[in-house]
């Protein structure tokens, strides 16, 4: 057996996660997160990058505490199991540019691969687009690694490299109790705070808290990943992890059927906007990026939680290019793609191709 | 005969891939692969199941993990 004493680490535990994650985000967007968006892993690290004032995008500003949990409790599962294994040293400025990029494209399609299939499951017909464009980005991927691309080895390092990433996300959570939310208050202290828009939408602290925790527990012990699903797939016909990603689309259309917020169409979608060709080209470059990168940005997350630092360079990548994504006018709004967001997607793609192209090792 | 594939310190897909790329050449015999995660244990055990090759053992060492594999 492949799994030996890790329940979740089988086909039944994957399955189990997925329709877990697949309930909780539905029930986050009843309490409050925004429509289709009850955990979108880019979407939340734009609206942190806001909240610490990385970006004066006044819609989207909030730490996200869910983000917070997906650290920590992907590191005490690391440590409780015994996995927490500080490591770093494999091209970490290409994971940071990755990290960048990968953002971009998500903010142009808005999403990232959870929130696609939560779009999905909430019915936005947009979101096939974006899906679509993350396969074809995770395909061509797929064609790199077959090249022979590779990043490089870890080496094994510090246990204070492991925990900077994760202490930085405790340090949010405490920044929000020093300078909590004030009603009405665009502002509190040094922390940004929304007052309209997805930014000002979120269910309760502590629950998003919870279930970040809780999310971040399951998915560090199953491995659970958006893109390695599709990866998998495609380069082993393997459907381990595909069948996490159905089992997840599946539980949060049904949960949403339960909750009304099943609502089909392309028009009027909550944080959506109905451009075909750039809601697939921005998930083009997200996809190729999560590739080259080796994980989904929730996987990076849960990672960089069992002390992966080269994971944490990728998710302050995704956090800096949000920063960029707002300040350079790159990311879309239910309007359409941002004044730049095309030329971004573009220059995005090259700097990937570039990427998968120069970095191969010959057998 | 037999072979070892070092993927210590490769991230996903790659100790997956040089795993799998080695069974293919071998086609059966031994096979030792060695990796330093969970996760790759995992995944390598799991294609290893998928080509019909069977788990000879799994040893733990200095944060690594040594897979032996063997094909009749």
């Amino acid at each position: 057996m492949a799994a030996k004493g890790n329940f979740f680490a089988t086909r039944l535990g994957m399955i189990v996660v997925g329709a877990v994650v697949g309930i909780l985000a539905p029930v986050l967007e009843k309490l409050g997160n925004p429509g289709n968006m009850g955990i979108c892993v880019a979407c939340f690290d734009r609206d942190i990058a806001g909240g610490v004032g990385l970006h004066r995008a006044a819609l989207v500003q909030y730490l996200r505490p869910e983000i917070i949990g997906f650290t920590l409790g992907a590191m005490v599962a690391a440590y409780l199991f015994k996995e927490f294994q500080p490591r770093a040293g494999s091209a970490p400025v290409v994971r940071f540019f990755l990290g960048v990029f990968a953002m971009i494209g998500a903010l142009v399609f808005l999403g990232c691969p959870w929130r696609t299939l939560f779009r999905l499951a909430g019915g936005d017909g947009n979101a096939i687009f974006g899906l679509l464009g993350l396969v074809a980005g995770v395909y061509i991927g797929t064609l790199f690694f077959k090249a022979g691309y590779n990043l490089g080895r870890t080496q094994v390092t510090y246990s204070s490299v492991g925990w900077l990433l994760p202490l930085t996300m405790l340090g949010f959570l405490i920044l929000m109790f020093i300078f909590p939310q004030i009603p009405d208050q665009g502002q509190s202290g040094i922390l940004f705070y929304s007052v309209k828009g997805p930014g000002a939408q979120h269910a309760p602290l502590f629950i998003s808290l919870a279930v970040g925790l809780g999310v971040g527990f399951i998915c560090q012990r199953s491995r659970f990943c958006t893109m390695g699903a599709f990866r998998d797939l495609i380069l082993f016909r393997q459907i381990h992890l595909f069948s996490g990603i159905v089992a997840l689309l599946v539980a949060a259309f049904i949960t949403n059927l339960i909750l009304g917020q099943f609502k089909p169409g392309f028009e009027n979608q909550p944080v959506a906007h109905t451009m075909e060709l750039w809601n697939f080209a921005g998930m083009l470059l997200a996809g190729l990026a999560f590739a080259l990168a080796g994980g989904c940005p929730g996987r990076q997350i849960f990672l960089a939680g069992e002390g992966d630092g080269d994971a944490a360079v990728f998710v302050l990548g995704m956090i800096v290019g949000a920063g960029f994504a707002h300040n350079f006018q790159l990311a879309s709004s239910p309007k359409g793609v941002g004044e730049y967001g095309i030329a971004a997607t573009i220059i995005g793609l090259l700097v990937c191709l570039g990427i998968g192209f120069t970095m191969q090792q010959k057998a | 005969m037999s072979e070892t594939v070092d993927a210590r310190g490769l991230s996903c897909p790659q100790p997956v891939l040089l795993a799998l790329a080695a069974m293919k050449k071998l086609d059966k015999g031994e096979l030792t692969v060695l990796v330093d995660t969970d996760t790759s244990k995992e995944n390598v055990l799991r294609a290893a199941a998928s080509q019909g090759w069977q788990e000879a053992g799994v040893e733990e060492k200095a944060g690594s993990y040594q897979i032996r594999l063997s094909k009749g």
